[in-house]
């Protein structure tokens, strides 16, 4: 069947390109339909109980997304003359921002101070070139003795502050033909960054002894799009590069060089236009997938071209030696895609959508590598002119000296191989899972930088929100409720991971005081519910547009926002500190009880459910894979024994990965299920040439060892040398979770080679007799493994 | 003055054609007969009820009495009392409204037993926690305005009315909004419709008035305000009932020693 495949294929070459450049480009055209989202809510599902959390209480209260500009004048003193000039300036510009609904600022801070009995609410300064030095010092005063400024809009030692510029991003707009449409999240939150940029621009060439960081969630999106960019612009052609450049050197040939080229980019073509027709969006993790196509794709042409090549050396001409590759390559290939597909496939289990639509992809690019390997490879190959000269490389008998040596060395083998296996597994429970998202974006990336550096100078990015629901209307008012709060807060406030606390009790004793002369003794919580009641109706009578306490209070006073700023702190950290903040509240406030909602607070728990979704994924793959390996060896033994390769290498590599960094994240939870599908594809090949030796030519398990080594060790080899190579690269992501799993998915492919060439052959000869005892016949193999898979 | 001279002139200049208003003295004169077809209400008092509704729809209410005492020379002088919610029951508010200068305003807290002045020259913000802001619901009094008429335009519940549709600017300080579009009756000076822009300059909140009547045969008042903030996804309505004019209130109703009363 698959020689008259490959005898119409052939003869009609011309058709055979003509159809794939057909479908390339017919697929290629549904790119015209991805959009990237950069939005960080993509990473959780519409119904992730914790997102449902956060969006409640943004639905309560106003949205959280933010702009965090940070001035930092150069002589480190913020309150003079000329740096208060810029808080000024940028705060009035700030309202320009576009989609912006607050601008808070040491400038616009709204100082309460009473006089007799008038109470004046005021910009806390204004027209900063008029202030006398004590003036300044005055402000400087009120400034730091306000706990809502300081770790917040003020550094404690004054030598840094920020203008926090608060988002309300619409659903829908209005194009310039009149029509609602819906609002691109990515467009928008680039619109803000972009003019964020240009503010900053503004700051360092009109006030040049001033620097600028930017931080916040709107710039945290931002930065997956600029990650993604990045990899784009570099990672890419160096993939595609170094992927030339390997199987050239193994191949020596251009024109092999050529075709896998072509290859390997259409299958990125097609996945993506794939894409872009089921209306996949694009997201930082879903970039990674271009690497990994074009990786994946080089296995089926190092296949398909090394087969035609060595055929043509030892003397056939280019279009017999193309129908022997295909006879012989056509069924690894299949299954090896066929796994690997799985493999991905089995990615739509994870929690995190940007995952499920990363292993869609991946699927969908490796089985067009596979269609374009069979379909448009032996088309362009007799085409195309090759020169090869004739004789035996000197590669195939390394390998054969390899499994003599393996085969020499085999009781040391297996009992040094398996004592590392072993060894490498055991170490896996010493890996924690923990996730930074901060540290998503290495130093390459502003963000990165600018956060740090904000976090270890004035204030956090990471906070946790707290809706302290007193039940009735009105009820914040009540003083056992504020005080509570109070309590609360204080409390909150001791907290290694707490850098401030945002609540509307600072309001309250603030106002009590005013409201009594500004006396000192009254610096503490209204007594009575109708005075609380009463001062903050007259405190938010007094407030400008903008600075409301919509923010903070519900519209029925029932509730209140409590927000704690922390530190850049991990996943682990931060379930331990909702742990621990919990079973305060249920000790101390137990009706006042509320859960802790964050972006922060939603990326801990992701991991984990992750992680457990992904078990269930990485079963199903596993099971349909050995299922396979079954039929197609066929042979319930070796298919069980199979399970060795294809599991430990991945086992091992989460051991090696204690040593290297002990911290799994989003992207590494994937990495098992992911690389299942891809080792599989060295263990068939190495198998199946292993049995055709046993079974049809009755070689001994030594010899068949030999023979296996001497016509697939090569093409293992560069296949594995390739995937390496790609995973690298992958692997110098400027993006983390990419770069992890880069990372781990090269380990656990050179794992699997090790394991393929040292402990495989070792384990087959040992495991012989039980191997083949499920064979009565051994002359009639084939009848056998039939009658064992039905 | 000369500036205005000097724009007709250019304008005479350029058209030749016989003495046009400009868009901008078109929507002042606007704004001054509407203010003058106000006059001589004297005072009136009215029952207000206010409903917050939140992105999750649920719903808040305030209750608020109000009476307001035309002004002669300066702004309207008024007196707010707040009814519900039960905790701010007794606090009264009253305010002298001015022209450019900022408003002056007391409150009387009754939990406090205290009239305070409130010293603040932002009254942008939101009241009681509404979409109107003080800005919205005080006197709109001719000079806080710049004007630039745009065109006239069907208006109204139904389209029945017809409008001028005017640009105003404030002329004050600290207001939260670059301008307003307001659509005003041409015949009684109702005003079915404002929309709101922010400092950026983008659609912020619409204001619509409907159910007016007409008290003693001239003066309109709608008996429902709803206003939608286009960028929160917030609203409130503002329902009035018990209006009631010539009611015999003086100066002495609308003093310090009132609010405590």
């Amino acid at each position: 069947m698959i020689s008259k495949y490959s005898d119409r294929l052939l003869s009609m070459r011309w058709l055979a390109i003509i159809l794939s450049l057909v479908v390339v480009f017919g697929m290629a055209a549904g790119a015209k339909n991805l959009l990237f989202n950069s939005d960080y809510r993509v990473f959780f599902s519409d119904e992730d109980p914790h997102l449902v959390a956060f969006n409640n209480l943004q639905d309560t209260y106003t949205k959280s997304d933010n702009v965090l500009f940070v001035i930092a004048p150069k002589d480190g003193v913020v309150f003079k003359q000329e740096t208060m000039t810029v808080i000024e300036d940028i705060t009035e510009k700030a309202w320009q921002t576009p989609h912006s609904t607050r601008v808070d600022s040491l400038a616009n801070y709204q100082h309460t101070t009473s006089i007799e009995d008038d109470l004046s609410v005021a910009n806390l300064f204004e027209e900063a070139g008029e202030l006398t030095a004590s003036d300044i010092e005055s402000v400087k005063t009120v400034a730091l003795g306000e706990p809502l400024l300081v770790h917040r809009l003020i550094s404690e030692k004054a030598d840094l502050t920020s203008i926090n510029i608060t988002l309300e991003f619409p659903k829908t707009l209005t194009n310039e033909a009149g029509e609602e449409v819906r609002a691109d999240a990515t467009i928008l939150s680039a619109d803000v960054g972009a003019y964020a940029k240009e503010l900053k621009a503004y700051v360092l060439e009109k006030y040049p002894n001033h620097d600028v960081y930017l931080t916040g969630t709107v710039m945290m999106n931002n930065a997956f799009g600029e990650a993604s960019i990045y990899d784009m612009s570099h990672l890419l052609p160096l993939a595609v590069l170094l992927i030339l450049i390997t199987v050239f050197l193994l191949l020596r040939s251009v024109s092999a060089t050529i075709i896998t080229f072509f290859v390997v980019i259409f299958s990125v073509l097609i996945a993506f236009g794939a894409a872009g027709w089921m209306h996949i969006e694009l997201t930082s993790p879903v970039m990674s997938a271009p690497i990994i196509i074009l990786t994946l794709a080089v296995a089926d042409c190092v296949h398909m071209l090394s087969t035609w090549i060595s055929e043509m050396r030892s003397g056939k001409d280019k279009v017999t030696a193309m129908k022997e590759s295909i006879r012989v390559n056509f069924m690894p290939v299949f299954l090896t895609s066929l796994t690997t597909a799985i493999g991905f496939l089995s990615l739509n289990t994870s929690e995190s959508p940007p995952f499920n639509d990363l292993g869609n992809i991946s699927a969908i690019g490796v089985l067009a590598a596979f269609f374009l390997s069979i379909v448009l490879l032996p088309a362009l190959a007799v085409i195309l002119p090759v020169k090869v000269k004739q004789g035996k490389t000197k590669a195939s008998s390394a390998m054969v000296s390899l499994a003599n040596w393996v085969i020499s060395k085999q009781k040391l083998l297996l009992i040094v191989m398996g004592g590392i296996g072993i060894f490498l597994i055991a170490m896996v429970p010493r890996n924690e899972l923990n996730d930074v998202f901060v540290n998503y974006f290495d130093e390459r990336i502003e963000f990165r930088t600018d956060t740090d550096f904000v976090v270890k100078n004035l204030t956090g990015i990471y906070f946790v929100d707290y809706s302290i629901d007193a039940k009735e209307s009105g009820a914040i008012a009540n003083p056992d409720v504020l005080a509570n709060i109070e309590t609360f807060t204080t409390w909150l406030e001791t907290q290694p991971e707490v850098i401030h606390v945002n609540t509307v009790t600072d309001i309250f004793t603030r106002l009590n005081k005013n409201m009594h002369g500004d006396d000192e003794s009254f610096n503490k919580l209204p007594d009575s519910r109708e005075l609380a009641a009463q001062y903050l109706l007259l405190y938010e009578m007094s407030l400008p547009y903008g600075l409301d306490l919509n923010n903070q209070i519900d519209i029925d006073k029932k509730s209140t926002r409590i927000t704690a700023t922390l530190k850049t702190i991990s996943t682990q950290q931060i379930l331990d500190y909702n742990e621990r903040v919990d079973a305060w509240m249920v000790a101390n406030m137990p009706e006042l009880r509320a859960p802790g909602v964050s972006p922060s607070v939603i990326f801990a728990h992701i991991g984990m459910s992750n992680i457990i979704s992904m078990l269930s994924g990485t079963t199903i793959a596993l099971v349909l894979i050995s299922l396979i390996l079954i039929v197609a060896l066929k042979s319930l033994r070796y298919g069980l024994l199979s399970l060795i390769p294809n599991l430990v290498p991945a086992g091992m590599a989460f051991g090696i990965w204690a040593f290297i960094s002990g911290e799994i994240g989003l992207g590494l939870s994937v990495v098992t299920a992911m690389t299942l599908g891809i080792v599989v594809d060295d263990t068939i090949h190495f198998l199946s040439k292993y049995l055709r030796a046993r079974r049809e030519k009755g070689l001994s398990a030594e010899d068949a060892v030999r023979y296996a080594f001497s016509t697939v060790g090569i093409a293992l080899w560069v296949t594995s040398i390739a995937l390496i190579a790609g995973f690298m690269v992958l692997s110098t992501s400027s993006f983390k979770l990419n770069a992890d799993m880069g990372l781990l998915t090269s380990i656990v492919i050179a794992l699997a080679l090790i394991v393929d060439f040292l402990f495989l052959p070792p384990l087959l000869i040992k495991l012989d007799p039980w191997l083949n005892a499920e064979k009565k016949n051994s002359t009639e193999p084939k009848i056998e493994a039939t009658a064992q898979t039905t | 003055m000369k500036k205005t001279l000097l724009a007709s002139l250019l304008l005479l200049s350029i058209s030749g054609a016989a003495m046009a208003e400009t868009p901008a003295e078109k929507g002042l004169r606007i704004a001054q007969e509407g203010n003058a077809y106000d006059d001589g209400f004297v005072d009136s008092t009215s029952d207000m009820t206010m409903t917050l509704k939140n992105r999750t729809g649920k719903t808040s209410r305030r209750v608020i009495s109000a009476k307001t005492l035309e002004g002669k020379g300066d702004g309207d002088k008024s007196l707010s009392l707040f009814n519900e919610p039960a905790d701010v029951k007794g606090t009264k508010m009253l305010t002298f409204s001015h022209g450019l200068k900022p408003d002056d305003q007391w409150l009387f807290l009754p939990a406090l037993k205290r009239v305070k002045r409130i010293n603040s020259r932002n009254k942008s913000g939101p009241f009681m926690g509404s979409e109107f802001s003080f800005e919205d619901l005080g006197s709109q009094e001719v000079e806080k305005f710049t004007y630039t008429f745009l065109r006239e335009e069907a208006c109204g519940e139904g389209n029945k009315l017809k409008c001028h549709v005017i640009e105003r600017k404030p002329a004050y300080q600290y207001s939260g909004y670059t301008k307003q579009v307001a659509w005003v009756d041409t015949v009684g000076y109702r005003v079915p419709k404002v929309v709101f822009y922010d400092r950026k300059n983008a659609l912020l909140k619409t204001l619509t008035s409907t159910g007016y009547k007409q008290f003693l045969g001239k003066y309109w008042r709608p008996s429902l305000m709803s206003m939608i903030n286009h960028q929160s996804g917030k609203s409130t309505t503002l329902q009035f009932s018990n209006y009631k004019f010539k009611t015999g209130l003086s100066s002495r109703d609308f003093n310090k020693n009132s609010l405590k009363r």
